[in-house]
């Protein structure tokens, strides 16, 4: 076993973790922050993408170890207290979600994908969205939340 | 905006932002897994790694050894507590009369396994982790046998067997329509048009891996299942009445936030029988979570299908008949609706929109060595679409006729319509749907599109698919004549509280469809209060007395409209009570914009004002009528739904790289009324990106020497992406159906019933060629294209 800290959100946090344990596991069954959510176990699905020093990164894919002293922002950190982001705003608004299981993951890659290119046409966010999964919108939706969230962000 | 107006935003046909929205976007979702129970152990599932084998012994002494592991189970435990095997809830009959054939579906395999993700053993442990480094110490030793994967290879002589009781695995030989009526009309055809074609076997995929909690409680003995079920109410009566786990009063399922189903929630599978069954054996609740690689293998597949079309036409392009022999994949165990699928919700469709007068169908169901295959959005309506509408496409073009001419040629244009294959479609305007995606589609300037590709050197097509489904499967008693083991009612209770908010309690279950806000819309419509102050609940046994589920686009036509009866019972008591505390006759009593008053007078009282009344019982007589406001139905439809449309895909397809691309998808659909337009948008574009997948991209594909699943994960097994999808053009036509009290019809499958043959006629159009199987990858497209 082996003391992983970081910061989660703006908050200082710990576990004693095996040392194989994945940051997603280490988010979900240590900080009990479920949001953050596993689709898939070949790092193809994108429902785990959380923020590490600002960057969207597949939870999934990284050791909780490698992420020690980082900073790391998950769906639940992202809503400034009771307002929305606006990329969470845009899904609600342009009902780019149905059973919401992708949708923690899609908002975080958007989230990302807006920070490095600010105004993106649909080709680019289409392209951007390679690495999430979404089986029930037909990404439609999404792609219009996001372009939506680009016009006021 | 004033109280009228503010209701009349979130009403039905308004497009209400989603209730349920906000905990999915915020992170506070709470899907089965992000549930843990005190104390809970992790289970792991030992699986077989062939096709077929005898299991000649299981040595788990050292998984039992491991760190953590509490106990390990094999399929002798399951035998030794008496509990039963899974089920098929519809019984298919051959065309002999003869009851269809299979084995028994063990919950942990015993003597044989018989596909690859076959449940062998579990392994239980204080963590996953240590759960799954055990289950890798379980030695089994199989006895290796040979195999049979491919649908048109099961009924060999020589093939493999897969039970016993099902010689030449042929599970029925079922057949539809009028054989001599349908020869007849060939026998009389100016022209047959023939196509051989597989439907390709799919994989579900919801995002939300399956999982489970199961959880006994010693006092009680109550067993609690937390499960992602899209019906957890038949769960429990099939975990109850046939693998006998406990009586239904001593187990409760609960099924919380599902990440998408798309038909493969609706089953009951090994799994959670054993988090439950286990629970109790190791005193702890036991949590279980598929990994991907597991869903593949073990999640139910779909489609699947071998079939040879023959469509008879008269010399003024006239359909005649039509003549279909399908083979269909049923997997190595039939799972809940297996044997429905490719019959009853399959055949019966095969009218599609047209004016046939003969058709007849068979269907051979067989057994394989692959995991079992059951409804898949659609669930038998996508294969009979894909038949037809490449049929029709191909007759047009064998003529010489424009396809959507000849589709309006043939078009079902008086209703009622008793097709020759069980259905009588109520209502319906074909043409409205065609005619507004040709609109839409921009049609008639198509050849200037195909010239502009042309100049680039790419090949533009245009393809057609005029498709029909049933939904709301329905009335119970028909259903039951044709062999199924339920009825397809749905239930409400509409529980009015003392301050006039209200809970609706549905058998229905949402597992992304959006029924928090749709139901409340009708409520908040109906009684005429704000949304906020409407909760529906669903998902959890103890707290519905029982429903149906949600699949087959049936919430809508079924459980929406079985909410809309017990609020008429409601009203009609408040209308009661009201016209006691106004002192006035029942037969004065209004109700409009959630306030009750008396005709002619400035009388009144709001809705939450009389629900308070009904409560305090201090104005009316309690010994006439009961205090309290809450009413409940058991709603039984009269008839099938039959929403209907038309899509039209234009691709261009590259012929140097083969790769082809959907420039435009229109869809028009007739769903008749619609409650909240934005959701059932949403619904066309999910389907249609899963039709689309099927077309182009997804396939699950078995070794044919050794079972293997060759396409077990998003490596291999290509899911739809962002970028391989167009943004959807959506149209809609209005038809209400009268078979129920809100004209409902449902919507959501028709996008993966429609899309599939639209693509390909599309593609055969670009490319010039007859068929193509389907998914089009780039490497077929490419050989189409040079005639390889
Ligand atoms: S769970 Fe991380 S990519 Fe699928
Ligand atoms: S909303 Fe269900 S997977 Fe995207």
């Amino acid at each position: 076993m082996t003391v992983v800290a970081m910061q989660v959100n703006g908050k200082q946090v710990s576990a004693d973790v095996e040392p194989r344990t994945l940051l997603v596991h280490y988010i979900r069954e240590n900080l009990r922050l479920t949001g953050t959510h596993v689709g898939c176990d070949t790092s193809q699905c994108g429902a785990c993408v959380v923020h590490v020093d600002g960057l969207a990164v597949k939870s999934c894919t990284v050791l909780a170890v490698q992420a020690a002293g980082s900073k790391v922002r998950t769906i639940e950190g992202l809503a400034d207290g009771d307002s929305l982001h606006p990329v969470q705003a845009a899904f609600k608004e342009h009902h780019g979600l149905q059973c919401g299981f992708c949708t923690p993951g899609m908002i975080m890659t958007a989230v990302d994908m807006l920070r490095r290119i600010p105004k993106p046409d649909e080709a680019t966010i289409r392209q951007e969205l390679e690495g999430n999964f979404c089986r029930c919108t037909g990404y439609h939706n999404i792609v219009k939340a996001i372009k939506a969230a680009s016009e006021v962000l | 905006m004033n109280a009228t107006d503010a209701r009349k935003a979130t009403g039905i046909g308004a497009a209400v932002r989603r209730k349920e929205d906000f905990r999915f976007i915020t992170g506070n979702g709470n899907y089965t897994d992000d549930i843990n129970r005190q104390g809970q152990a992790y289970a792991y599932f030992v699986r077989s790694p062939h096709a077929h084998a005898t299991i000649d012994a299981i040595d788990f002494a050292d998984a039992l050894a491991a760190p953590g592991v509490l106990s390990v189970l094999t399929g002798k435990d399951v035998a030794a507590d008496g509990l039963g095997g899974l089920i098929c809830g519809w019984l298919i009959h051959s065309k002999d009369g003869s009851p269809m054939k299979t084995g028994a579906h063990p919950v942990l395999a015993l003597t044989h396994v018989r596909y690859v993700g076959d449940h062998v053993a579990v392994v239980i442990a204080e963590t996953a982790a240590q759960a799954k480094d055990a289950a890798d110490l379980v030695n089994v030793s199989y006895g290796e046998l040979a195999s049979v994967s491919a649908v048109a290879q099961a009924q060999d002589k020589a093939a493999a067997q897969v039970h016993p009781e099902a010689p030449r695995n042929t599970c029925f030989e079922w057949e539809l329509g009028d054989r001599a009526a349908t020869e007849a009309a060939f026998s009389k055809a100016a022209k047959i048009v023939r196509l051989d074609f597989a439907n390709n076997r799919l994989i579900p995929n919801a995002m939300e891996p399956r999982a489970a909690i199961g959880e006994y409680d010693k006092g009680t003995g109550i067993y609690t299942l937390h499960t992602t079920s899209q019906n957890p109410h038949v769960a429990r009566l099939v975990l109850s009445a046939f693998v006998g786990l406990a009586p239904e009063n001593k187990l409760r399922v609960i099924a919380t936030d599902v990440g998408g189903g798309f038909g493969s929630k609706i089953f009951i599978y090994s799994e959670e029988t054993v988090c439950v069954w286990a629970s109790k054996k190791v005193g702890r609740p036991v949590k279980w979570v598929a990994e991907r690689s597991e869903s593949f293998v073990s999640d139910a597949h779909g489609r699947d299908h071998q079939t040879h079309a023959e469509l008879a036409l008269d010399a003024n392009g006239k359909m005649l008949g039509l003549r279909v022999k399908t083979i269909a994949n049923l997997g190595a165990y039939l799972q809940l609706f297996s044997s429905s699928v490719p019959t009853y919700l399959y055949a019966t469709l095969l009218s599609g929109q047209y004016d046939l007068p003969a058709i007849y169908c068979e269907v051979d169901g067989v057994l394989t060595h692959t995991a079992p295959v059951d409804a898949y959005r659609g669930a038998g309506r996508p294969e009979a679409t894909y038949v037809l509408e490449r049929l029709v496409e191909t007759a047009a073009r064998e003529i010489g006729m424009d396809p959507a001419e000849f589709r309006r040629r043939n078009f079902i244009r008086k209703f009622p319509h008793q097709t020759p294959v069980i259905m009588a479609y109520d209502v319906g305007d074909y043409e409205a749907s065609l005619n507004e995606a040709c609109r839409l589609i921009n049609y008639a300037d198509f050849p200037a599109r195909r010239r502009e590709s042309e100049s680039r050197g790419m090949r533009r097509g245009i393809g057609f698919s005029a498709y029909i489904e049933a939904c709301g499967i329905a009335p119970s008693a028909a259903v039951g004549s044709l062999g199924a083991g339920v009825g397809l009612w749905e239930s409400a209770e509409v529980r009015v509280n003392p301050t006039g908010s209200v809970e609706v309690l549905t058998g229905a279950h949402s597992h992304g469809q959006g029924h928090e806000t749709t139901f409340a819309q009708l409520v908040s419509d109906r009684l005429g209060i704000p949304i906020d102050n409407v909760e529906i609940v669903h998902g959890d046994t103890d707290k519905v007395q029982f429903g149906m589920g949600t699949y087959g686009s049936r919430s809508g036509a079924v459980g929406m409209s079985a909410i809309q009866v017990a609020l008429d019972k409601v009203i009609a008591k408040a209308r009661k009570i009201a016209a006691h505390v106004l002192e006035a006759g029942e037969g004065d009593i209004v109700f409009e914009d959630g306030r009750f008053s008396v005709a002619g007078t400035d009388r009144g009282m709001a809705f939450a004002e009389l629900a308070l009344q009904a409560y305090t019982g201090h104005k009316f007589p309690t010994s006439e009528i009961e205090p309290g406001l809450k009413e409940s139905s058991f709603y039984d439809p009269t008839n099938f739904t039959f929403p209907a449309g038309c899509h039209i895909a234009e691709v261009e397809v590259d012929p140097e790289t083969g790769v082809v691309r959907v420039e435009k998808f229109v869809a028009v659909d007739d769903f008749g009324n619609i409650i909240n337009p934005m959701i059932v948008e949403g619904q066309v574009h999910g389907g249609v990106a899963q039709g689309i997948g099927q077309a182009l991209l997804e396939h699950a594909v078995y070794d044919p020497e050794t079972g293997q699943l060759l396409s077990g994960s998003f490596m291999d097994y290509c899911m739809p992406r962002a970028d391989n999808l167009p943004s959807f053009d959506v149209g809609v036509t209005i038809t209400p159906a009268p078979s129920n009290p809100l004209g409902l019809k449902g919507c959501g499958e028709a996008g993966a019933i429609g899309s599939p043959p639209a693509i390909i006629n599309a593609i055969t159009d670009a490319l010039g060629i007859r068929d193509i199987a389907m998914p089009v990858t780039p490497e077929r497209a490419w050989r189409a294209a040079r005639g390889l």
